[in-house]
C-alpha cells in the first residue's frame, strides 16, 4: 500500500491541484470518457439519460427551494448545490434495500430512494422533522448533529452481520453513511471508523469533501488528503471526482459490493464543491474568493454530462427540451405543495414522545388543551 | 425463591431475556470473557456467543451509537455502561438521537434499547466511580429512567426495561450489588416498572428515595422506631416517569416529606417532586418538603464520602426538622 501523502499545502481549493494524482475519473469536465485501470461502468444509452435527468431534477429542486426560502416559505434551506453528481452517482449505486444514513443536505440521494422532495421541504419550513418512513425508503431521516449517523449506519450494518445477510453477491446488503469534510473532525465519525475496522462491517462511508465547513476549509480539519486517513484505521480509501457522476457510481458500487461480500468498509471522499453557502443563512462572501467558485463552474457535473450526450450521440433534439419541461412541472409541483403546507396540530407535539405514553405527559396534554380551548371559548 | 445477590438477580434477569428474545443483544466494554466488572454478565457470553454477547471497542458514544443503529435494523440491544461517571461521552447520542427518534420519526422508528448504568458511591473509588447522574437523562423527554434496590426488583425490573420499546436508562446500585436478597426467578413480574412501592408502611412522615438510599432510608426507619417515631418507606423505582399518585397517597397519610438521593441536591428528582407534592398537597402537609442529598460540590475524594453522602444521621436529623415544623 502507498505511505500516506503529504500534508495539505494550500487551503485554497481553487488551487489545481485538482484532487491530486488519485483521483479517481471516468468523464472529465469536458465530457471526455476517462480510462480508468479499476473501475469503469458499463451503462445502456437509456442509464445515461436517466443520470442525467436525475442530476437535471436534483439541481431544480434545489433552486426551487432556495428561491422558496428567499420568498419566506422555509425557514432555512441547505442546498447542494454543485454536489450533484455525487449524490446521484453514489445514490443510484445503492440496491434498494441498502440502507442510507444522510446528513440534512443529501437531497439528491433522497431522490434516488424515491422520497418526496416536498417532504424534505417540510423538515426545512419548519412543518415537520422529515416524516417519511425510514424502513420502507431505507433512507434515515436527516440528522443534523454532525455526524451522528456514522455510528448508526455502523451499528445498523453490524446488525446486517448478525442477520446473515453478508457474503453472497445475490442477496448480501450494505449501508452508506454520508458526512462532509467537517465531519471527519467529530468524534463520531472516528469511533464509527474504530467500530467499522474492528467488525468489518458492511458500511460504505462516503464523505463530500465539498472544501468548506460553514466558514472553516479542509485544511482546518486534516493534515493528510481525507480519503487516506482510511489507511490509519485499516481500511481502504478512495478518492472519486465528485463531480462526474459516472465515476461516483462506479466507486459506490464497488465499495457498497466489497461491503455486501463480506469485506468490510471503504471510505469514499467525493472531491466535489460547495457552490451555494451553507444554508441560507450563510455569506460566503465573507470568506471566499469569486476566484474560486469562477473555478469549479468549469468543473460543472451537469455540463460534462450533458457534453457526453452529445458527443456519444445518446440524445434525439427533443430531449433536452422535453427535460426543461418536466424540471419546471416538478419545480411548479413542490411550490405549490409547499405553499398549501399545513402547520401541524399544537397538541401533536405531546405525541409520540415515547411509544408508551406516561400518565404525566397525558396530564401535561390535556391541561394544555383545556388551555388552548379558552381562547376558542372566547372568540 | 432463592436468595440472590443483585448482581446474580441482574445476570438471571439477562439470561431470561435473552432466552426469551433472540433479538436482545448484550454490548458494552468487558461484558464478555470478563463477565464484566462487576460479573453483572457473567457467563452469558459462553452460553449465548458472540454475536449476542460482544466486547466493544473503547468508547461510550459508539456503543450508545451503534447501538441506535441496530434497533433501526430490528434488534434489541443491551447497552452496559461500565461507570456512572463515563456515561458523558454517551450523552449526545442519548439525548439528541436515542431520546428523540421515536418523536423525530412520528413513532416510524422505535428505540427499544436499555442502557445499563452502575451508579453511586460508597466504594471507596476513584474519581468518576461515584457519580449519581439520573437527573442529566430524567430532564430530557424521550427517555424513561428507573433505578433498582433490591435483588428482587432487579430481576424484575430489568426484564421489563429490556421489555420496553421505550429507550430506559437502567441504574443499578452498585454499592448493593453484593447484597442479598430472596427473589422468585421464575414468577413474572408483579408491579408496574413505572411504578412506586411502599416498602415500608408508616403514619409519621413520608421518606422517598431510589435505588441506594432506600436500604439507608430503611435503616433510618428502623431507628426511628427505636425512638417512637412511624416512618414510611417509598421505594420510587421509576425516576421518569415518575409515580406522583403512590407518593401522594403517601404524604396525605403522613402530612410530611423527605427526599433522599445521593446525587447533589440542586436541581435534583427531589426539586422535581417537593415541586409537583407542594403543588397538590399544599394546604394538607405540616411542613415543606425537605430533602437529604449529596453536596452540590463535585463527588469528593473517598475518604471523605462518607461526610458527603445522606446516611441515616442525617436521615432521621432531616426527619426531625420536618416534624419541628
Amino acid at each position: 500500500m502507498t505511505v500516506a501523502g503529504r500534508p495539505t499545502t494550500s487551503s485554497d481549493p481553487a488551487v489545481p491541484d485538482g484532487g491530486g494524482a488519485e483521483l479517481v475519473q471516468l468523464l472529465s469536465p469536458e465530457g471526455e470518457r476517462v480510462h480508468h485501470p479499476d473501475y469503469d461502468v458499463d451503462l445502456t444509452d437509456e442509464e445515461y439519460r436517466e443520470l442525467y435527468r436525475d442530476l437535471v431534477l436534483v439541481r431544480r429542486i434545489d433552486i426551487e427551494a432556495t428561491a422558496l426560502q428567499r420568498q419566506g416559505e422555509l425557514g432555512i434551506w441547505a442546498a447542494l448545490l454543485g454536489q450533484e453528481a455525487a449524490q446521484v452517482g453514489s445514490g443510484r449505486a445503492l440496491r434498494e434495500k441498502d440502507f442510507a444514513f444522510p446528513t440534512y443536505r443529501e437531497h439528491g440521494v433522497a431522490w434516488c430512494k424515491g422520497v418526496d422532495p416536498l417532504k424534505l421541504l417540510g423538515l426545512f419550513r419548519g412543518a415537520s422533522n422529515g416524516g417519511w418512513d425510514p424502513q420502507e425508503k431505507r433512507f434515515n431521516l436527516y440528522t443534523i448533529v454532525i455526524g451522528s449517523q456514522t455510528l448508526h449506519a455502523t451499528g445498523y450494518a453490524m446488525g446486517i452481520q448478525k442477520d446473515g445477510a453478508v457474503g453472497d453477491m445475490a442477496t448480501g446488503e450494505a449501508t452508506i453513511a454520508y458526512f462532509g469534510d467537517g465531519a471527519s473532525s467529530q468524534g463520531d465519525v472516528n469511533e464509527a471508523f474504530v467500530w467499522a475496522g474492528a467488525y468489518s462491517a458492511p458500511v460504505v462511508f462516503f464523505c463530500q469533501n465539498n472544501q468548506w465547513g460553514i466558514s472553516t476549509p479542509t485544511a482546518t480539519q486534516t493534515r493528510i488528503p481525507l480519503y487516506q486517513r482510511a489507511r490509519g484505521f485499516g481500511f481502504p480509501g478512495v478518492r472519486v471526482d465528485g463531480n462526474d457522476v459516472l465515476a461516483s457510481y462506479a466507486v459506490t458500487r464497488k465499495a457498497l459490493d466489497d461491503a455486501r461480500m463480506g469485506q468490510g468498509p471503504t471510505l469514499i471522499e467525493a472531491f466535489t464543491y460547495r457552490m451555494g453557502a451553507h444554508t441560507t443563512s450563510d455569506d460566503p462572501t465573507r470568506y471566499r474568493l469569486s476566484s474560486e467558485l469562477e473555478a469549479w463552474k468549469l468543473k460543472d457535473p451537469l455540463e460534462r454530462m450533458k457534453s457526453v450526450l452529445y458527443r456519444q450521440q445518446l440524445v434525439d433534439s427533443d430531449f433536452f427540451g422535453q427535460l426543461e419541461a418536466d424540471a419546471d412541472t416538478l419545480a411548479a409541483r413542490i411550490r405549490k405543495g409547499c405553499l398549501e403546507m399545513t402547520d401541524p396540530d399544537p397538541l401533536a407535539m405531546f405525541d409520540d414522545v415515547y411509544v408508551e405514553q406516561t400518565q404525566l405527559l397525558a396530564d401535561e396534554k390535556a391541561q394544555f388543551a383545556t388551555y388552548l380551548s379558552g381562547f376558542e371559548a372566547h372568540r | 425463591m432463592t436468595v440472590l445477590t443483585l448482581a446474580k438477580a441482574l445476570n438471571e434477569a439477562l439470561r431470561t431475556s435473552m432466552e426469551r428474545d433472540p433479538k436482545v443483544l448484550l454490548m458494552g466494554e468487558d461484558i464478555g470473557k470478563l463477565g464484566g466488572v462487576f460479573r453483572v454478565t457473567d457467563g452469558l457470553q459462553k452460553d449465548f456467543g458472540e454475536d449476542r454477547v460482544f466486547d466493544t471497542p473503547l468508547a461510550e458514544s459508539g456503543i450508545v451509537g451503534t447501538a441506535i443503529g441496530l434497533a433501526i435494523r430490528g434488534y434489541r440491544p443491551v447497552c452496559e455502561i461500565q461507570f456512572d461517571g463515563f456515561i458523558y461521552p454517551a450523552y449526545d447520542q442519548i439525548v439528541s438521537q436515542l431520546a428523540k427518534i421515536h418523536a423525530r420519526s412520528k413513532g416510524l422508528v422505535r428505540m427499544p434499547i436499555t442502557i445499563r448504568v452502575p451508579f453511586g458511591g460508597g466504594i471507596g473509588a476513584v474519581e468518576h466511580h461515584s457519580e449519581s447522574p439520573e437527573a442529566y437523562f430524567a430532564h430530557t423527554a424521550g427517555l424513561k429512567v428507573v433505578a433498582c434496590s433490591n435483588p428482587a426488583d432487579g430481576h424484575a425490573m430489568l426484564q421489563q426495561a429490556i421489555a420496553s420499546d421505550d429507550p430506559v436508562m437502567f441504574f443499578e446500585p452498585k454499592r448493593r450489588y453484593w447484597e442479598k436478597g430472596e427473589v422468585d426467578t421464575s414468577a413474572a413480574p408483579s408491579s408496574s416498572l413505572w411504578s412506586a412501592a411502599v416498602v415500608r408502611p408508616g403514619s409519621d412522615a413520608t421518606l422517598v428515595a431510589y435505588g441506594p438510599m432506600v436500604k439507608t432510608c430503611l435503616d433510618a426507619a428502623t431507628a426511628a422506631a427505636e425512638e417512637g417515631r412511624d416512618l414510611e418507606v417509598v421505594d420510587l423505582r421509576s425516576l421518569s416517569p415518575l409515580d406522583l399518585p403512590t407518593v401522594l397517597a403517601s404524604v396525605r397519610r403522613t402530612k410530611r416529606l423527605v427526599v433522599v438521593h445521593e446525587a447533589p441536591g440542586y436541581l435534583g428528582m427531589g426539586a422535581e417532586i417537593a415541586a409537583r407534592v407542594t403543588e397538590e398537597l399544599y394546604y394538607e402537609m405540616e411542613a415543606p418538603v425537605l430533602r437529604v442529598t449529596g453536596f452540590d460540590t463535585p463527588y469528593p475524594p473517598s475518604r471523605s464520602e462518607e461526610e458527603y453522602l445522606p446516611d441515616l444521621d442525617r436521615v432521621l436529623h432531616t426527619v426531625d426538622r420536618s416534624l419541628a415544623y
